[in-house]
Protein backbone atom coordinates (compact mmCIF):
# COMPACT_ATOMS: atom_id res chain seq x y z
CA UNK A 1 0.00 0.00 0.00
CA UNK A 2 2.66 2.27 1.29
CA UNK A 3 4.88 1.49 -2.30
CA UNK A 4 1.81 2.11 -4.32
CA UNK A 5 1.26 5.55 -2.69
CA UNK A 6 5.02 6.80 -3.64
CA UNK A 7 4.62 5.53 -6.69
CA UNK A 8 1.46 7.83 -7.18
CA UNK A 9 3.12 10.92 -5.62
CA UNK A 10 6.49 9.86 -8.04
CA UNK A 11 3.66 10.15 -10.84
CA UNK A 12 2.75 13.62 -10.02
CA UNK A 13 6.13 14.66 -9.67
CA UNK A 14 7.23 13.92 -13.15
CA UNK A 15 3.66 14.76 -14.53
CA UNK A 16 4.12 18.68 -13.00
CA UNK A 17 7.57 18.98 -13.87
CA UNK A 18 6.77 17.54 -17.77
CA UNK A 19 3.48 20.25 -17.52
CA UNK A 20 5.70 23.10 -16.51
CA UNK A 21 8.66 22.44 -19.39
CA UNK A 22 6.00 22.03 -21.91
CA UNK A 23 3.99 25.36 -20.65
CA UNK A 24 7.97 27.82 -20.93
CA UNK A 25 8.41 26.07 -24.21
CA UNK A 26 5.84 26.59 -25.85
CA UNK A 27 5.58 30.56 -24.77
CA UNK A 28 9.14 31.65 -25.17
CA UNK A 29 11.20 32.22 -27.80
CA UNK A 30 8.89 33.20 -30.50
CA UNK A 31 8.34 36.20 -27.72
CA UNK A 32 11.33 37.08 -27.01
CA UNK A 33 12.22 36.92 -30.65
CA UNK A 34 9.00 39.59 -31.40
CA UNK A 35 9.91 41.94 -28.35
CA UNK A 36 13.12 42.12 -28.40
CA UNK A 37 13.31 42.39 -32.19
CA UNK A 38 16.39 40.57 -32.96
CA UNK A 39 16.85 39.83 -36.31
CA UNK A 40 15.21 37.48 -38.43
CA UNK A 41 16.70 34.71 -40.19
CA UNK A 42 15.98 35.37 -44.30
CA UNK A 43 14.20 32.92 -46.22
CA UNK A 44 15.94 31.89 -49.85
CA UNK A 45 13.76 31.82 -53.14
CA UNK A 46 14.30 28.10 -54.55
CA UNK A 47 14.87 28.50 -57.92
CA UNK A 48 12.69 25.73 -60.00
CA UNK A 49 13.87 23.89 -62.82
CA UNK A 50 17.63 23.92 -62.34
CA UNK A 51 19.70 21.55 -65.07
CA UNK A 52 23.01 20.42 -63.86
CA UNK A 53 24.90 18.65 -66.97
CA UNK A 54 27.73 15.97 -65.52
CA UNK A 55 27.06 16.39 -62.25
CA UNK A 56 26.25 12.15 -60.57
CA UNK A 57 26.12 13.60 -57.59
CA UNK A 58 22.98 16.37 -58.71
CA UNK A 59 21.29 13.71 -60.90
CA UNK A 60 21.10 11.11 -57.70
CA UNK A 61 19.46 13.92 -55.88
CA UNK A 62 16.70 14.96 -58.39
CA UNK A 63 16.10 11.25 -58.63
CA UNK A 64 15.71 10.30 -55.56
CA UNK A 65 13.76 14.21 -54.64
CA UNK A 66 15.85 15.02 -51.76
CA UNK A 67 19.38 16.57 -51.18
CA UNK A 68 21.20 15.07 -48.56
CA UNK A 69 23.25 17.38 -46.34
CA UNK A 70 25.98 16.37 -43.93
CA UNK A 71 26.44 19.37 -41.02
CA UNK A 72 27.12 19.05 -37.12
CA UNK A 73 24.96 18.45 -34.41
CA UNK A 74 26.60 20.29 -31.54
CA UNK A 75 27.46 23.99 -32.47
CA UNK A 76 25.13 26.27 -31.47
CA UNK A 77 24.30 28.83 -33.67
CA UNK A 78 26.62 27.27 -36.20
CA UNK A 79 25.31 23.99 -36.86
CA UNK A 80 23.20 22.60 -34.00
CA UNK A 81 20.42 20.23 -33.62
CA UNK A 82 17.40 21.05 -31.48
CA UNK A 83 16.10 17.83 -30.48
CA UNK A 84 13.07 19.19 -28.80
CA UNK A 85 11.84 20.67 -31.82
CA UNK A 86 13.60 18.64 -34.33
CA UNK A 87 15.08 21.68 -35.88
CA UNK A 88 17.97 22.50 -37.28
CA UNK A 89 19.90 26.15 -36.64
CA UNK A 90 22.88 27.95 -37.45
CA UNK A 91 24.83 29.49 -39.86
CA UNK A 92 26.32 26.40 -41.48
CA UNK A 93 22.63 25.21 -41.49
CA UNK A 94 21.41 28.64 -43.00
CA UNK A 95 24.84 28.41 -45.87
CA UNK A 96 23.59 24.73 -46.77
CA UNK A 97 19.94 26.03 -47.15
CA UNK A 98 21.05 28.92 -49.49
CA UNK A 99 23.12 26.55 -51.82
CA UNK A 100 20.47 24.36 -51.73
CA UNK A 101 17.69 26.96 -52.94
CA UNK A 102 19.66 27.46 -55.72
CA UNK A 103 20.13 23.94 -56.39
CA UNK A 104 16.24 23.81 -56.81
CA UNK A 105 15.31 22.45 -52.94
CA UNK A 106 13.34 24.00 -50.51
CA UNK A 107 13.77 23.23 -46.99
CA UNK A 108 11.35 20.45 -47.04
CA UNK A 109 13.48 18.83 -49.51
CA UNK A 110 16.43 18.86 -47.32
CA UNK A 111 17.27 15.81 -45.04
CA UNK A 112 20.24 16.09 -42.69
CA UNK A 113 22.83 13.99 -41.43
CA UNK A 114 24.70 14.51 -38.66
CA UNK A 115 28.40 13.93 -39.25
CA UNK A 116 31.46 14.26 -36.46
CA UNK A 117 35.05 15.34 -38.27
CA UNK A 118 36.78 12.12 -39.06
CA UNK A 119 33.74 10.87 -40.75
CA UNK A 120 33.73 13.46 -43.20
CA UNK A 121 36.13 12.77 -46.13
CA UNK A 122 34.52 9.08 -46.01
CA UNK A 123 31.09 9.91 -46.26
CA UNK A 124 31.80 12.24 -48.75
CA UNK A 125 33.84 9.76 -51.03
CA UNK A 126 31.39 6.91 -50.59
CA UNK A 127 28.50 9.62 -51.61
CA UNK A 128 26.57 9.05 -48.41
CA UNK A 129 25.96 12.77 -48.40
CA UNK A 130 25.79 15.46 -51.04
CA UNK A 131 27.61 17.75 -50.04
CA UNK A 132 29.00 19.10 -46.31
CA UNK A 133 28.79 22.55 -44.64
CA UNK A 134 30.26 22.24 -40.56
CA UNK A 135 33.25 24.25 -39.97
CA UNK A 136 35.13 22.66 -42.42
CA UNK A 137 38.41 23.78 -42.81
CA UNK A 138 40.01 23.91 -46.50
CA UNK A 139 43.26 22.37 -46.68
CA UNK A 140 45.73 20.47 -48.92
CA UNK A 141 45.70 17.08 -46.92
CA UNK A 142 41.45 16.89 -47.36
CA UNK A 143 42.36 18.45 -50.94
CA UNK A 144 43.58 15.16 -51.87
CA UNK A 145 40.00 13.63 -51.12
CA UNK A 146 37.68 15.72 -51.30
CA UNK A 147 36.76 18.75 -53.39
CA UNK A 148 35.66 22.48 -51.69
CA UNK A 149 33.54 25.32 -52.87
CA UNK A 150 34.36 28.85 -50.95
CA UNK A 151 35.65 29.99 -48.77
CA UNK A 152 32.16 31.17 -47.06
CA UNK A 153 33.87 32.17 -43.94
CA UNK A 154 37.39 33.11 -42.91
CA UNK A 155 37.50 31.93 -39.36
CA UNK A 156 40.47 32.34 -36.88
CA UNK A 157 41.54 30.34 -33.94
CA UNK A 158 40.66 32.45 -30.87
CA UNK A 159 39.77 32.19 -27.50
CA UNK A 160 36.51 32.34 -25.40
CA UNK A 161 36.25 33.65 -22.03
CA UNK A 162 34.16 34.83 -18.93
CA UNK A 163 32.60 38.13 -19.58
CA UNK A 164 34.52 39.99 -16.94
CA UNK A 165 37.95 38.39 -17.89
CA UNK A 166 40.51 40.77 -18.11
CA UNK A 167 43.66 39.40 -17.56
CA UNK A 168 43.78 37.19 -21.12
CA UNK A 169 43.92 39.87 -24.20
CA UNK A 170 45.23 37.22 -26.80
CA UNK A 171 47.24 34.17 -27.51
CA UNK A 172 50.53 35.68 -25.44
CA UNK A 173 48.55 36.02 -22.19
CA UNK A 174 47.24 32.23 -22.00
CA UNK A 175 51.10 31.41 -20.58
CA UNK A 176 50.22 29.15 -17.64
CA UNK A 177 46.56 29.48 -18.16
CA UNK A 178 44.55 26.18 -17.94
CA UNK A 179 42.66 26.59 -21.63
CA UNK A 180 40.45 23.74 -23.19
CA UNK A 181 39.97 22.59 -26.42
CA UNK A 182 39.00 19.29 -28.74
CA UNK A 183 40.82 16.59 -28.27
CA UNK A 184 43.42 16.09 -31.05
CA UNK A 185 42.18 19.12 -32.91
CA UNK A 186 44.75 21.37 -34.76
CA UNK A 187 44.07 23.70 -32.03
CA UNK A 188 46.10 21.91 -29.48
CA UNK A 189 49.25 23.15 -31.77
CA UNK A 190 48.42 26.62 -32.54
CA UNK A 191 48.30 27.26 -28.96
CA UNK A 192 50.47 25.36 -27.54
CA UNK A 193 53.90 26.97 -28.44
CA UNK A 194 52.16 30.08 -25.77
CA UNK A 195 53.05 27.85 -22.81
CA UNK A 196 49.18 26.93 -20.80
CA UNK A 197 47.91 23.89 -19.81
CA UNK A 198 46.07 22.19 -21.89
CA UNK A 199 43.29 20.07 -21.16
CA UNK A 200 40.73 18.22 -23.78
CA UNK A 201 37.83 16.86 -24.61
CA UNK A 202 35.43 15.15 -26.96
CA UNK A 203 33.14 18.13 -27.47
CA UNK A 204 33.22 21.58 -26.79
CA UNK A 205 30.52 22.01 -24.88
CA UNK A 206 32.53 20.01 -22.19
CA UNK A 207 35.04 23.15 -22.41
CA UNK A 208 32.26 25.33 -22.11
CA UNK A 209 31.16 23.63 -19.17
CA UNK A 210 34.41 23.68 -17.32
CA UNK A 211 34.49 27.43 -18.01
CA UNK A 212 31.61 28.51 -16.64
CA UNK A 213 32.45 26.39 -13.67
CA UNK A 214 35.72 28.52 -13.56
CA UNK A 215 37.95 25.67 -14.04
CA UNK A 216 39.54 26.54 -17.00
CA UNK A 217 40.08 30.30 -17.75
CA UNK A 218 39.73 29.96 -21.72
CA UNK A 219 38.35 27.66 -24.44
CA UNK A 220 40.11 27.98 -27.09
CA UNK A 221 39.43 27.07 -31.68
CA UNK A 222 37.79 28.57 -34.12
CA UNK A 223 36.29 31.86 -33.31
CA UNK A 224 32.88 30.89 -35.19
CA UNK A 225 32.46 27.90 -33.41
CA UNK A 226 33.43 30.12 -29.75
CA UNK A 227 30.73 33.18 -30.97
CA UNK A 228 28.06 30.47 -31.10
CA UNK A 229 28.72 29.61 -27.66
CA UNK A 230 29.10 33.23 -26.95
CA UNK A 231 25.87 33.85 -28.38
CA UNK A 232 24.26 30.90 -26.38
CA UNK A 233 25.24 32.47 -23.23
CA UNK A 234 25.58 35.99 -23.97
CA UNK A 235 26.47 38.18 -20.86
CA UNK A 236 28.53 35.33 -19.65
CA UNK A 237 30.74 34.91 -22.56
CA UNK A 238 33.02 37.11 -24.41
CA UNK A 239 35.06 35.97 -27.58
CA UNK A 240 38.52 37.87 -26.91
CA UNK A 241 38.68 39.27 -30.80
CA UNK A 242 41.80 38.57 -31.54
CA UNK A 243 42.00 35.71 -33.99
CA UNK A 244 45.77 34.32 -34.32
CA UNK A 245 45.17 31.97 -37.41
CA UNK A 246 43.26 31.50 -40.76
CA UNK A 247 41.21 28.93 -41.43
CA UNK A 248 39.12 28.99 -44.49
CA UNK A 249 35.37 27.54 -44.21
CA UNK A 250 34.14 25.39 -47.25
CA UNK A 251 31.52 23.79 -48.48
CA UNK A 252 33.11 19.55 -48.97
CA UNK A 253 31.57 18.12 -51.66
CA UNK A 254 32.52 15.10 -54.13
CA UNK A 255 36.40 15.10 -55.42
CA UNK A 256 35.35 14.44 -59.34
CA UNK A 257 32.49 16.83 -59.35
CA UNK A 258 33.57 19.58 -60.70
CA UNK A 259 30.00 20.83 -62.27
CA UNK A 260 28.22 20.96 -58.87
CA UNK A 261 31.27 22.55 -57.63
CA UNK A 262 30.65 25.25 -60.00
CA UNK A 263 27.42 25.56 -58.89
CA UNK A 264 27.65 26.10 -55.22
CA UNK A 265 30.71 28.47 -55.81
CA UNK A 266 27.89 30.85 -57.96
CA UNK A 267 25.05 30.17 -55.09
CA UNK A 268 27.07 31.41 -52.41
CA UNK A 269 28.31 34.49 -54.39
CA UNK A 270 24.29 35.33 -55.57
CA UNK A 271 23.34 35.19 -51.63
CA UNK A 272 26.50 37.16 -50.74
CA UNK A 273 25.74 40.14 -53.20
CA UNK A 274 21.97 40.09 -52.12
CA UNK A 275 22.57 40.27 -48.65
CA UNK A 276 21.13 37.61 -47.18
CA UNK A 277 25.10 36.04 -46.22
CA UNK A 278 24.88 39.36 -44.11
CA UNK A 279 21.27 38.49 -42.75
CA UNK A 280 21.86 34.92 -41.55
CA UNK A 281 25.07 36.05 -40.14
CA UNK A 282 23.25 38.69 -38.02
CA UNK A 283 20.61 36.51 -36.59
CA UNK A 284 22.99 33.51 -35.62
CA UNK A 285 26.71 34.10 -34.90
CA UNK A 286 25.99 38.24 -34.50
CA UNK A 287 24.26 37.66 -31.54
CA UNK A 288 27.62 36.95 -29.81
CA UNK A 289 28.41 40.82 -29.93
CA UNK A 290 31.34 40.36 -31.97
CA UNK A 291 31.75 42.61 -35.12
CA UNK A 292 30.55 41.16 -38.38
CA UNK A 293 33.56 39.98 -40.64
CA UNK A 294 34.32 40.47 -43.99
CA UNK A 295 32.45 38.26 -47.12
CA UNK A 296 35.49 36.58 -48.45
CA UNK A 297 36.02 36.13 -51.97
CA UNK A 298 35.33 32.90 -53.83
CA UNK A 299 38.35 30.78 -54.87
CA UNK A 300 37.68 28.57 -57.71
CA UNK A 301 40.88 26.81 -57.95
CA UNK B 1 49.80 3.03 -44.46
CA UNK B 2 52.86 5.19 -44.77
CA UNK B 3 51.42 7.84 -42.79
CA UNK B 4 52.99 6.59 -39.79
CA UNK B 5 56.54 7.63 -40.84
CA UNK B 6 55.74 11.39 -41.77
CA UNK B 7 55.70 14.78 -40.37
CA UNK B 8 56.45 13.64 -37.17
CA UNK B 9 53.35 11.39 -36.58
CA UNK B 10 55.24 7.87 -35.52
CA UNK B 11 56.41 10.42 -32.29
CA UNK B 12 52.99 10.83 -31.94
CA UNK B 13 52.05 7.44 -32.08
CA UNK B 14 54.55 5.97 -30.35
CA UNK B 15 53.42 8.57 -27.06
CA UNK B 16 49.85 7.09 -27.57
CA UNK B 17 50.60 4.02 -27.33
CA UNK B 18 52.97 4.20 -24.54
CA UNK B 19 50.39 6.34 -22.49
CA UNK B 20 48.25 3.69 -23.12
CA UNK B 21 50.03 0.62 -21.80
CA UNK B 22 50.81 3.22 -18.94
CA UNK B 23 47.00 3.70 -18.09
CA UNK B 24 46.18 0.17 -18.61
CA UNK B 25 48.66 -1.23 -16.02
CA UNK B 26 48.56 1.16 -13.37
CA UNK B 27 44.48 0.54 -14.06
CA UNK B 28 44.72 -3.27 -13.76
CA UNK B 29 47.01 -2.71 -10.43
CA UNK B 30 44.34 -1.05 -8.54
CA UNK B 31 41.39 -3.13 -9.86
CA UNK B 32 43.20 -5.78 -9.04
CA UNK B 33 43.91 -4.78 -5.59
CA UNK B 34 40.40 -3.13 -5.30
CA UNK B 35 38.74 -6.04 -6.74
CA UNK B 36 40.29 -8.61 -4.51
CA UNK B 37 39.10 -6.87 -0.96
CA UNK B 38 36.04 -5.94 -2.77
CA UNK B 39 35.60 -9.86 -3.29
CA UNK B 40 36.57 -10.10 0.76
CA UNK B 41 33.73 -8.14 1.65
CA UNK B 42 31.58 -10.06 -0.37
CA UNK B 43 32.39 -13.37 1.66
CA UNK B 44 32.82 -11.70 4.70
CA UNK B 45 30.98 -12.63 7.98
CA UNK B 46 30.46 -8.95 8.06
CA UNK B 47 26.99 -7.81 6.90
CA UNK B 48 27.73 -4.48 6.31
CA UNK B 49 31.23 -5.24 4.48
CA UNK B 50 29.10 -7.63 2.42
CA UNK B 51 26.53 -5.08 1.37
CA UNK B 52 29.55 -2.61 0.72
CA UNK B 53 30.38 -4.95 -1.56
CA UNK B 54 27.28 -5.55 -3.10
CA UNK B 55 26.78 -2.16 -3.71
CA UNK B 56 29.81 -1.23 -5.00
CA UNK B 57 29.71 -4.00 -8.04
CA UNK B 58 25.61 -3.08 -8.70
CA UNK B 59 26.77 0.50 -8.99
CA UNK B 60 30.15 0.58 -10.78
CA UNK B 61 29.41 -2.58 -12.82
CA UNK B 62 25.73 -1.27 -14.26
CA UNK B 63 26.88 2.34 -15.01
CA UNK B 64 28.52 2.76 -18.42
CA UNK B 65 32.06 3.58 -18.64
CA UNK B 66 31.56 7.17 -20.10
CA UNK B 67 29.34 8.34 -17.97
CA UNK B 68 31.48 6.90 -14.74
CA UNK B 69 34.41 8.98 -16.99
CA UNK B 70 31.68 11.88 -16.45
CA UNK B 71 30.88 11.37 -13.12
CA UNK B 72 34.81 11.52 -12.04
CA UNK B 73 36.33 14.70 -14.37
CA UNK B 74 33.62 16.73 -13.53
CA UNK B 75 31.62 15.60 -10.22
CA UNK B 76 34.89 15.26 -8.19
CA UNK B 77 36.21 19.05 -8.96
CA UNK B 78 32.71 20.03 -8.15
CA UNK B 79 33.30 18.37 -4.71
CA UNK B 80 36.43 20.26 -4.54
CA UNK B 81 39.06 17.08 -5.26
CA UNK B 82 41.57 17.93 -7.68
CA UNK B 83 43.88 15.50 -9.46
CA UNK B 84 45.48 15.19 -13.04
CA UNK B 85 43.60 14.09 -15.73
CA UNK B 86 45.59 10.75 -15.78
CA UNK B 87 44.58 9.83 -12.26
CA UNK B 88 41.36 10.98 -12.87
CA UNK B 89 41.31 8.05 -15.58
CA UNK B 90 42.81 5.83 -13.53
CA UNK B 91 40.35 5.83 -10.95
CA UNK B 92 37.28 5.90 -13.58
CA UNK B 93 39.10 2.75 -15.26
CA UNK B 94 40.17 0.88 -11.85
CA UNK B 95 37.22 1.43 -10.08
CA UNK B 96 34.79 -0.12 -13.24
CA UNK B 97 36.83 -2.99 -13.71
CA UNK B 98 37.45 -3.71 -9.93
CA UNK B 99 33.89 -4.66 -9.88
CA UNK B 100 34.28 -7.08 -12.63
CA UNK B 101 37.25 -8.45 -11.22
CA UNK B 102 35.66 -8.83 -7.78
CA UNK B 103 32.72 -11.25 -9.38
CA UNK B 104 35.28 -13.39 -10.77
CA UNK B 105 36.72 -13.55 -7.90
CA UNK B 106 33.76 -14.44 -6.15
CA UNK B 107 32.68 -16.76 -8.51
CA UNK B 108 36.45 -18.89 -8.24
CA UNK B 109 35.79 -18.39 -4.27
CA UNK B 110 32.43 -20.88 -4.53
CA UNK B 111 34.26 -23.46 -7.06
CA UNK B 112 36.32 -24.48 -3.72
CA UNK B 113 34.91 -27.22 -1.77
CA UNK B 114 33.31 -25.77 1.28
CA UNK B 115 35.14 -28.41 3.29
CA UNK B 116 38.40 -26.59 2.46
CA UNK B 117 37.36 -23.53 4.43
CA UNK B 118 35.51 -25.45 7.36
CA UNK B 119 39.01 -27.99 7.90
CA UNK B 120 41.13 -24.25 7.69
CA UNK B 121 39.00 -22.79 10.37
CA UNK B 122 38.94 -26.30 12.24
CA UNK B 123 42.59 -25.76 12.98
CA UNK B 124 42.24 -22.32 14.25
CA UNK B 125 42.80 -20.14 10.97
CA UNK B 126 41.05 -16.83 11.46
CA UNK B 127 38.81 -15.25 8.08
CA UNK B 128 41.87 -13.47 6.89
CA UNK B 129 44.36 -16.38 6.98
CA UNK B 130 41.39 -19.05 5.65
CA UNK B 131 40.78 -16.75 3.01
CA UNK B 132 44.78 -15.89 2.23
CA UNK B 133 46.61 -19.10 2.53
CA UNK B 134 43.65 -21.56 1.44
CA UNK B 135 40.25 -20.47 -0.61
CA UNK B 136 42.30 -17.80 -2.46
CA UNK B 137 45.37 -19.61 -3.85
CA UNK B 138 42.89 -22.57 -5.16
CA UNK B 139 40.55 -19.60 -6.30
CA UNK B 140 42.89 -18.29 -8.11
CA UNK B 141 43.58 -20.88 -10.56
CA UNK B 142 40.38 -21.43 -11.52
CA UNK B 143 39.47 -17.77 -12.15
CA UNK B 144 42.50 -16.59 -14.79
CA UNK B 145 40.56 -17.33 -17.89
CA UNK B 146 37.82 -15.47 -16.91
CA UNK B 147 40.13 -13.00 -15.52
CA UNK B 148 42.19 -12.59 -18.61
CA UNK B 149 38.93 -11.41 -20.51
CA UNK B 150 38.57 -8.51 -18.27
CA UNK B 151 41.99 -7.54 -18.76
CA UNK B 152 42.05 -7.89 -22.13
CA UNK B 153 38.89 -5.54 -21.93
CA UNK B 154 41.00 -2.91 -20.13
CA UNK B 155 43.06 -1.80 -22.54
CA UNK B 156 40.10 -1.72 -25.05
CA UNK B 157 38.06 0.04 -22.10
CA UNK B 158 40.76 3.16 -21.77
CA UNK B 159 40.44 4.58 -25.19
CA UNK B 160 37.49 6.17 -23.25
CA UNK B 161 40.03 8.36 -21.14
CA UNK B 162 41.29 9.83 -24.57
CA UNK B 163 38.05 12.00 -24.72
CA UNK B 164 38.97 12.97 -21.26
CA UNK B 165 42.24 14.97 -21.52
CA UNK B 166 44.23 11.75 -21.77
CA UNK B 167 46.86 11.73 -24.67
CA UNK B 168 46.43 8.21 -25.60
CA UNK B 169 45.86 6.33 -28.97
CA UNK B 170 42.22 7.50 -29.48
CA UNK B 171 43.68 11.35 -29.37
CA UNK B 172 46.12 10.00 -31.94
CA UNK B 173 43.53 8.85 -34.03
CA UNK B 174 41.45 12.20 -33.16
CA UNK B 175 44.74 14.06 -34.07
CA UNK B 176 45.86 12.44 -37.31
CA UNK B 177 42.07 12.40 -38.85
CA UNK B 178 42.12 16.17 -37.78
CA UNK B 179 44.96 16.68 -39.83
CA UNK B 180 42.97 15.11 -42.96
CA UNK B 181 44.70 11.59 -43.50
CA UNK B 182 43.02 8.93 -44.62
CA UNK B 183 41.04 6.98 -41.93
CA UNK B 184 41.47 3.50 -43.05
CA UNK B 185 44.94 4.43 -43.02
CA UNK B 186 44.81 5.77 -39.42
CA UNK B 187 42.72 2.68 -37.58
CA UNK B 188 45.10 0.51 -39.59
CA UNK B 189 47.71 1.43 -37.32
CA UNK B 190 45.42 2.23 -34.19
CA UNK B 191 43.68 -1.10 -34.56
CA UNK B 192 47.15 -3.02 -34.60
CA UNK B 193 48.66 -0.84 -31.60
CA UNK B 194 45.59 -2.61 -29.53
CA UNK B 195 45.52 -5.72 -30.89
CA UNK B 196 49.78 -6.18 -29.81
CA UNK B 197 48.55 -5.23 -26.31
CA UNK B 198 45.79 -7.71 -25.93
CA UNK B 199 47.52 -10.36 -27.36
CA UNK B 200 50.46 -9.68 -24.75
CA UNK B 201 48.11 -9.63 -22.32
CA UNK B 202 46.65 -12.74 -23.44
CA UNK B 203 50.00 -14.35 -23.79
CA UNK B 204 50.81 -13.67 -19.86
CA UNK B 205 47.75 -15.10 -18.83
CA UNK B 206 48.48 -18.19 -20.72
CA UNK B 207 52.01 -18.38 -19.17
CA UNK B 208 50.01 -17.83 -16.27
CA UNK B 209 47.78 -20.77 -16.50
CA UNK B 210 51.08 -23.13 -17.81
CA UNK B 211 52.36 -21.99 -14.09
CA UNK B 212 49.94 -23.02 -11.96
CA UNK B 213 48.26 -25.89 -14.06
CA UNK B 214 47.74 -28.90 -11.54
CA UNK B 215 45.92 -32.41 -11.85
CA UNK B 216 42.70 -32.90 -10.87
Amino acid sequence: MRTRRIIAAALCAVALTATTAACGKSGSPSDSAATAGAPQLPTYQVKSDVKLDGSKTFAEAKKRGKLIIGAKADQPFLGFEDLTTNTRNGFDIEVAKMVAADLGFSPDQIQWQTLVSSQREPAIANGQIDYYVGTYSINDERKKQVSFAGPYYIAGQDLLVAKDNTSITGPESTKDKNVCTATGSTSIKNIEKYGPKITQYDGYSACVEKLLSGEVDAVTTDDAILKGFASKYAGKLKVVGKPFTTENYGVGLNKDDKALRDAISDALKAHQDNGDWKKAYDATLGLSGSPTPAIPPLVRY
Amino acid sequence: MGIMFENGNFALFRDGFLQTIELSAISAVLAMLLGTLLAAFRVSPIPALRAFGTGWVTIFRNTPLTLLFFAVEFGLPALDVHFSHFTFAVLALGFYTASFVCEVLRSGINTVPLGQAEAARSLGMTFGQTLGLVVLPQAARTVLPPLSSVFIALPRNSAIAGAFSVDELYHVQQTLSEQGYSIFAIFFWVALAYLVISAAVNLLFRFLEKLTAVAR
